[in-house]
């Protein structure tokens, strides 16, 4: 029987592939390109994930109560699971955990600029879990079908555990807003300082992000940025007013041509700066990660020692 | 692979009895006994399971997709192995 496909070079076949919505596995053909492309937003995306544990472990001693200091450990602890669900996703492409961190430590691999803002009172807890969990499954849904197998999957649990973290924000809020005038103000203060960096969170304007078209080409990206960020407020703006708190943003009004809300622009001089690692908090938090792995180093190497010296036991029982 | 790396598994897990185990992802761990108490912490934080396998990843052998479409050919043509293949009078019943 003649195949039509095998006259087609490998990146052809891949392609087409790609376009019959073929789940693209580990060990199956891909162009290089395809692979590091992966390797770098996989592993962005769980350097995030570690790096975001840091501005909330902040609060578990500090949350108002014992209800929620569990629900913000239970949260942490999500997050460090999703990190490794996504660690051993980039790892089926060919790199290792420890090359992964070694990028992460040395400032050559990226995580979300937004852990890099400082988390200063209360009702930043319920900012982060509202809106930059909210801007976080907004990227995330769509990865749920993306093209490489092992990275759609880890998606998927990272997408079920994710709501949560959302909700529990949004109740932070709403209990806030609720409260007292100081309790309400102190939302709104929090709102003010995170909306924009949250906008950030969708990266780039789409004139200025070169490789979104190859993303999408490849079905690693279903959605460009600005077309996530726009779907961010326009199911934001209407969750503040139900709040009652003001998005700092004089220029938020409802387009009815448009059938979505018009924004401001995001001060994108501040987002670059904070990308290059002259935020608020880019040392402390790539300190924080240093240290941990540091200090943790004589554990690893004990668990490897201990595990050696047992297999051997074993063997000469045996 | 760096010599510092624990060694890589692969977890499955059985989400309710009467069910298969079912391949969920991987983690490291320095031994088997670890690698299942981390599969817990990292795989059924909310009741995912009541029973965890660990297979260390370089014990696991698999087939290779370049060859997919010569090795699992021989069953494309054998439409006889399926039931709808055969036709059954509408008289009878229960078959």
């Amino acid at each position: 029987m003649e195949n039509p496909t095998q006259h087609l070079t490998p990146e052809e076949q891949f392609q087409a592939r790609i376009d019959a919505d073929v789940r693209i596995e580990p060990k199956d053909w891909m162009p290089d390109a395809y692979r590091k492309t992966l390797i770098r937003q996989i592993s962005q995306h769980a350097h995030s994930e570690l790096v975001g544990m840091l501005p909330e472990g902040n609060w578990i001693t500090r949350a108002p109560s014992l209800k929620r200091k569990s629900i913000l450990l239970s949260k942490v602890q999500d997050e460090a699971g999703h990190g490794l669900y996504l660690y051993s996703a980039a790892e089926t492409l060919g790199t290792t955990r420890d090359q992964m961190l070694a990028d992460l430590h040395s400032g050559k691999a990226k995580y979300s600029s937004i852990f890099n803002y400082p988390t200063l009172s209360w009702a930043d807890m319920g900012c982060v879990g509202w809106l930059v969990d909210g801007a976080a499954i907004l990227n995330q849904v769509p990865l749920c079908r993306t093209s490489y197998g092992p990275y759609a999957r880890a998606m998927v649990r990272v997408c079920k555990e994710e709501s949560f973290h959302q909700r529990q924000g949004f109740e932070i809020m709403q209990t806030l807003c609720e409260g007292a005038e100081s309790q309400k103000a102190m939302a709104q203060e929090a709102l003010n300082r995170w909306w924009w960096p949250t906008l950030m969170m969708f990266g780039p304007k789409d004139e200025d992000s070169p490789n979104t078209a190859q993303s999408m080409n490849w079905r690693i990206k279903r959605f460009t940025n600005d077309e996530l960020r726009q779907k961010f407020v326009d199911m934001m703006v209407p969750q503040a007013e139900f709040l009652g708190l003001t998005v700092p943003d004089e220029k938020v009004q409802w387009n009815e041509a448009r059938q979505a809300y018009d924004y401001g622009e995001v001060n994108w001089d501040e987002f670059w700066a904070v990308v290059k690692g002259n935020g608020l908090c880019n040392r402390d938090r790539l300190g924080a990660r240093v240290k941990a792995h540091e200090e943790g180093a004589w554990v690893r190497e004990a668990a490897m020692a201990h595990a050696a010296k047992r297999a051997e036991r074993e063997l000469v029982a045996a | 692979m760096n010599q510092s790396e624990w060694p890589l598994w692969e977890v499955f897990i059985r989400s309710k009895q009467g069910l298969d185990h079912k391949h969920v992802g991987s983690l490291h761990a320095a031994d088997a006994a670890m690698a299942i108490q981390n599969a817990r912490d990292v795989y059924t934080r909310r009741q995912e399971g009541i029973s965890i396998w660990v297979v260390e990843s370089k014990h696991v052998h698999a087939s290779n997709p370049d060859d997919a479409e010569a090795f699992f050919d021989p069953a494309n043509d054998k439409v006889y192995r399926h039931p709808t293949f055969y036709q059954v009078p509408d008289s009878i019943k229960h078959m």
